[in-house]
């Protein structure tokens, strides 16, 4: 691939900063380390070894945990901080700005600070003039314009501040976080500007913590957690994985209330659980151990989402499977099949085995394993089940 | 920083815009607005013409006393204002700097620029106080703006220093607060040289007139006041090199402040 095909290359990019040891900088305290021969300061690495490559045209995603390094590349990548090492290599212009309303100041009218912003961006009076009114228009604002900014909402300076940012015309976008403030109107407002975006095809680099417009709207998106790149990848698996992000740690049980997630009188125990998925059929193959000669057991599994509720049950019994006379010792593989209809996300699956009469428990492994599912089709419903619909006039 | 970078258009719109949201910031909320950068210089000149002119008969005998001490005061007002704003700029700034990317220096001189303009205002003022005074203009007038310039060049130059060292050591604006003190009373503004050479020493005067800022203020007041009412280093010094140094002090000033500054800017976002 030629560089041109590139509109950003990062490569080997680190950056750490010094973080003073007293909150006071200042003479006192450089002649205090140095008398002590303290460096005074501590080195955070805020980024780790991060390369990656955003085409031309492309619509980019970085997600990641507050504090996982995100804004201080986005600055990187704007000029504002300079790489401790490494490459960023732009091809084409970029927005300077990282944030929207940059240099608003809540003393100044509405009005004064639309062009004081607009300088920033780069426009002249003269430019903004002829702009103004659209601005003023597509921020709902008109009658507030000669107001203080102080005394306008929050909501209304967000308004304001990207009715300008979108005038601003670069070849490559920074959206940080535009989608975290402002009610429904200025979120389609945004989407809006984010699909006029895509078919003008700008590169655009998207930043937020709203996994539905990463998966809308992006090509490709990576995850950035403690300052290394974790995923790179299609935009619903980046999704998963930052949601993973949370529920891999749960909030810890109390100390010594620790859940239980295995129990049973260890009769028949299972040994091994394996899933694939593919986009049409989940195979669950599950392996268990008898400890105990056994007459017609059952075994089963259900599959639970994220948020604990239950999409799914199966068992021996609900598959008319009988296993028999199981003798002590022997070990029994099931390969369970069923049609793909979850939608995505990550599921936790439950593998158990109890006696025929499904009154005494022989195992129960709450955390048999853990299965992600990636759809192409977003919805609300937990399954997407085919649906045909027939209408009929009259 | 390239040279023919540093006007560019989108730098001049930027600096336009700064000086004039500066501008509309300082008087915001004052009834009289900008008739106070005028009317401050002219209280400042009352109390001191009071004080130090009709009470302690300072620069009796000198003609137009009064009119250098004006000239000397809107000159000091504008060393202040720019030292002083355009160290405060950068930290000032820090909400842009951190999140957009853009020449800082553009911030530096445009906090500069602010006390230009009103310097500019005060000389009007200056002007029409000399004609009333019965002034007469000589040829040496015409020198006036040049000094003024290095004046100008000399104050920008500290600014560099200061805001670029001031983001770094938060003491500084202590330190150069008093600083300025001390040289106000360092600098003939109040009173005049002649008076420190008729205590019967040249020396004082003569250590006084290495100092920049005395050896441009002096320039400027023989400038319109006339040569003969002023005293110059020239007047002072027999060996040219003691006329050379303030000079020396002003180029190694502002070529140590664009140095320190231009080394220094990169880490300004993450150092504020």
């Amino acid at each position: 691939m030629s560089d041109t095909d590139n509109a950003i290359v990062v490569k080997d990019l680190f950056k750490s900063f010094k973080l003073p040891h007293e909150q006071s900088a200042g003479i006192k305290s450089l002649i205090v380390n140095f008398l002590k021969h303290k460096k005074g300061y501590e080195t955070q690495h805020v980024l780790d070894n991060i390369s990656f490559e955003i085409k031309k045209g492309e619509f980019f995603g970085i997600v990641g945990r507050n504090g996982s390094g995100k804004s201080t590349l986005l600055k990187l990548l704007a000029g504002i901080y300079v790489p401790d090492s490494g490459l960023i290599q732009v091809n084409g212009s970029l927005t300077p700005f990282i944030e929207l309303g940059v240099g608003f100041n809540p003393e100044l009218t509405g009005r004064e600070n639309v062009f004081l912003n607009g300088a920033l961006l780069g426009f002249s009076q003269e430019e903004m003039h002829d702009m103004y009114g659209d601005i003023v228009a597509f921020a709902e604002l008109k009658k507030f314009m000669d107001q203080k900014l102080k005394n306008y909402s929050s909501g209304m300076q967000v308004r304001l501040a990207f009715s300008i940012a979108i005038r601003a015309k670069s070849d490559i976008l920074i959206l940080d976080e535009v989608l975290a403030v402002g009610d429904q109107a200025f979120q389609k407002k945004c989407y809006e500007y984010f699909d006029s975006l895509k078919d003008e095809h700008k590169t655009v680099i998207l930043v937020t913590h709203d996994m539905s417009a990463v998966r809308r709207f992006c090509d490709r998106a990576l995850l950035i957690e403690s300052g290394k790149i974790m995923y790179r990848g299609a935009p619903s698996e980046i999704a998963l994985d930052y949601q993973e992000l949370f529920s891999a740690q749960p909030a810890q049980p109390v100390k010594g209330a620790k859940k239980i997630t295995r129990w049973g009188t260890g009769d028949l125990v299972e040994t091994k659980t394996e899933v694939s998925v593919t986009t049409n059929e989940i195979i669950i193959s599950t392996t268990h151990l008898a400890h105990k000669d056994l007459t017609n057991p059952i075994i089963g599994f259900t599959l639970l989402t994220d948020d604990d509720v239950n999409v799914l049950e199966a068992n021996t019994l609900t598959t008319d499977k009988k296993l028999g006379n199981v003798h002590k010792g022997d070990k029994i593989n099931i390969t369970w099949k069923l049609d793909n209809l979850l939608k995505s996300g990550n599921y936790r699956m439950t593998v158990g085995s109890c006696n025929r009469s499904l009154t005494n428990f022989y195992d129960w492994n709450d955390d048999a394993a853990r299965i992600r599912v990636v759809k192409t089709v977003e919805t609300n419903g937990i399954v997407i089940p085919t649906v045909k619909a027939e209408v009929t006039n009259g | 920083m390239k040279l023919s970078n540093i006007f560019n258009r989108r730098n001049r719109i930027l600096l336009r815009e700064l000086v004039i949201t500066d501008f509309k910031l300082r008087y915001q909320g004052s009834i009289l607005g900008y008739v106070w950068s005028l009317l401050k210089p002219l209280m400042l000149f009352t109390i001191m013409y009071i004080v130090f002119v009709q009470f302690l008969r300072f620069g009796e005998g000198i003609e137009h006393f009064a009119v250098s001490l004006l000239l000397g005061l809107v000159l000091w007002t504008f060393f202040t204002e720019a030292t002083n704003q355009g160290m405060q700029a950068i930290v000032g700034r820090g909400d842009l700097i951190r999140k957009i990317n853009f020449p800082k220096y553009i911030i530096v001189i445009s906090a500069t620029i602010s006390a230009l303009i009103n310097l500019f205002f005060n000389l009007i003022v200056v002007f029409v106080f000399m004609v009333f005074d019965g002034v007469n203009f000589g040829w040496s007038v015409l020198y006036f703006p040049l000094t003024i310039l290095v004046i100008y060049a000399f104050s920008l130059g500290l600014a560099f220093l200061l805001s670029a060292a001031y983001v770094k050591y938060r003491d500084l604006s202590h330190l150069w607060e008093v600083f300025l003190q001390g040289l106000f009373y360092a600098t003939p503004i109040i009173y005049p040289l002649q008076m420190i050479i008729g205590f019967g020493s040249q020396l004082p005067a003569q250590i006084i007139m290495l100092s920049p800022v005395a050896v441009l203020f002096q320039n400027a007041r023989a400038q319109i006041v006339g040569h003969e009412n002023i005293v110059t280093a020239d007047q002072l010094f027999s060996n040219p090199t003691f006329i050379v140094i303030p000079y020396l002090i002003i180029l190694l000033v502002i070529i140590w402040g664009f140095v320190y500054f231009k080394k220094n800017q990169s880490k300004f976002a993450e150092m504020i």
